[in-house]
């Protein structure tokens, strides 16, 4: 019987990551991976944050084939016939090193894959992992192509569906309240167009979200950014409130409506639409977290929860680099203690704990109830764009007052909401 | 939703050897599929002129989503076995 000393289920980010700290430290490691490549599964909304994870992975990013440093950023409340936008833009987001770039993981991720190769990891490609093998209730392998492999540790990154952990029984199956799904298009345009439509030069790209109408007042909200030939645009909706009867439409209709709106269509005329792809995300933050560590296995990634959305920003690629990287620590640590215990392998949570990974996830605990507030996807788009429909409009009769302009919108109670409302906003 | 196939189209399809996702016997009316009608991207779900739901399973982009908004319980999920189903090239 085969018998390796670490094997890790997934080549998303946190799999490579943890077989990338690994074989550089000489550890016998194989990444089982379902997909015809490492990548080909994988589908993020493409932006991920370099700054907490530069130094866990000295010199791999010079050369990573990241697609635009993001030196645009811009957001969008979305009403009905109208909408509110801001841009946020400068030298200072030109800096050498920049702090986020828009990424494609089919490609990222092969290629990263190489780099786990070139250090002495395994990549076995086409292999699902269906079950853990289990003796003494303790994790010892894992069933695979329906055959038994054997390790010292088990490291899940199985993605967001968490079928490991919860088959070790770590989790219980995900619940609609904790998830969005995520519907992507990836649209070919030229360089040059993208350059022109975005206000960037070569290498530079634009990040921008959209919140409001386009779900129909269901928590979530659209993207765009920016790739080197390609744009990637995407809806991201909540799996409760889209399962619910009253939900306003299917998934695939909200994404084509956004997708016609005109605050869209423009930016991507022209353009080919060359991939259709779609991703569940976990939204349920810190209190989601799946448990972290068993008998002979550690959770990384997305199958432990690790992504985090603040409403400005939406994160979980450097949560599931770290979470890799420092499951990989753990398990170094465990060898060096020559025993796979759940007590051992507890220093895992100690590292994220100490790491900005849990440090994250604990500050914004408060923030998935926070942003669920339905006001924030209708009410305040719809307020927005109304205050300023009637502050740029000049009418055939006398204009009104300025001040007469927001009171008929600041009244009494929809202040005394908005007070509410920010006082939630507090908890964040 | 001829759209929607022709955008399906797209993606790279490696031949499934068996269905990966099934609704498991005798659930075929349970109402917690509704909720996989409207969530899925792929609009795989669909309700036939008998009332059953019916899942047709080309074209699954195999994001998870009938599974967490359906539940374990009316579906037997699963990930198609390794090297098929669909194949990101851009991802």
């Amino acid at each position: 019987m085969e018998k390796f000393e670490v094997i890790i289920a997934g080549a998303g980010l946190a799999g490579l990551a943890a077989a990338h700290t690994l074989a550089g430290e000489g550890v016998e490691v194989v990444v089982l991976e379902r997909g015809d490549y490492p990548g080909s599964k994988n589908v993020s909304g493409g932006r991920i944050y370099l700054n907490p994870v530069r130094d866990l992975f000295p010199g791999l990013w010079e050369e990573a084939p990241l697609e635009r440093a993001i030196v645009r950023e811009g957001a969008t409340l979305m009403a009905r016939n109208r909408s509110f936008t801001f841009h946020y833009t400068g030298s200072e987001l030109r800096a050498e090193k920049p702090q986020s770039y828009s990424v494609l993981r089919s490609k990222f991720d092969r290629w990263f894959s190489e780099r786990v190769e070139e250090r002495g990891g395994m990549i076995l490609a086409k292999t699902l992992v269906t079950d853990v093998v289990r003796e003494n209730g303790r994790v010892c392998g894992v069933v695979a192509g329906g055959d038994e492999l054997r390790a010292d540790v088990v490291i899940a990154c199985d993605g967001v569906l968490s079928l490991i952990p919860e088959k070790a029984g770590l989790r219980a199956p995900g619940r609609p309240h904790d998830f969005a799904v995520g519907i992507k298009e990836v649209i070919r345009l030229d360089r040059a167009v993208i350059n022109d439509r975005f206000n960037v030069d070569d290498g530079e790209g634009a990040a921008h979200l959209y919140v409001g109408d386009i779900t129909k007042g269901l928590f979530g909200g659209g993207f765009l950014y920016t790739n080197d030939e390609s744009v990637s645009l995407g809806l991201v909706i909540s799996i409760e409130d889209i399962s619910k009867e009253e939900a306003a439409g299917d998934a695939p209709s909200l994404f084509e409506t956004f997708k016609a709106r005109h605050e869209i269509e423009p930016l991507i005329r022209g353009g080919q639409t060359v991939e259709y792809g779609a991703h569940v995300i976990p939204e349920g933050g810190f209190r989601s977290l799946s448990r972290l560590y068993g008998d002979g296995i550690l959770v990384a990634g997305d199958s432990a929860g690790f992504a985090l959305n603040l409403g400005f920003t939406v994160r979980g690629m450097e949560y599931a680099l770290a979470s890799g990287h420092y499951a990989a620590r753990a398990v170094i640590e465990a060898k060096k203690a020559g025993r796979y215990d759940a007590a051992t392998l507890a220093v895992y949570q100690t590292f994220l704990e100490d790491s900005f990974v849990l440090k994250d996830f604990r500050t914004f605990q408060e923030t998935p109830k926070v942003l669920s507030n339905p006001h924030l996807f209708g009410h305040y788009p719809e307020l927005a764009g109304n205050l300023l429909r009637d502050l740029y409009s000049i009418p055939a009769r006398p204009k009104s007052p300025i001040f007469t302009t927001l009171r008929r919108h600041l009244t009494l109670s929809q202040l005394w909401t908005m007070i509410k409302d920010a006082k939630e906003v507090t908890k964040i | 939703m001829t759209d929607l196939k022709a955008k399906l189209g797209l993606n790279v399809f490696k031949p499934l050897p068996a269905p990966h996702i099934k609704i498991k016997a005798g659930m075929e009316r349970d109402p917690r599929l509704k909720a996989a009608v409207r969530g899925c991207p792929a609009g795989l779900y669909s309700v036939s002129e008998t009332g059953e739901f019916v899942l047709t399973i080309d074209g699954c982009l195999e994001c998870g989503t009938c599974r967490i908004a359906c539940g374990a319980e009316v579906l037997e999920w699963g990930y198609p076995e390794g090297g098929a189903g669909v194949q990101f090239r851009f991802g």
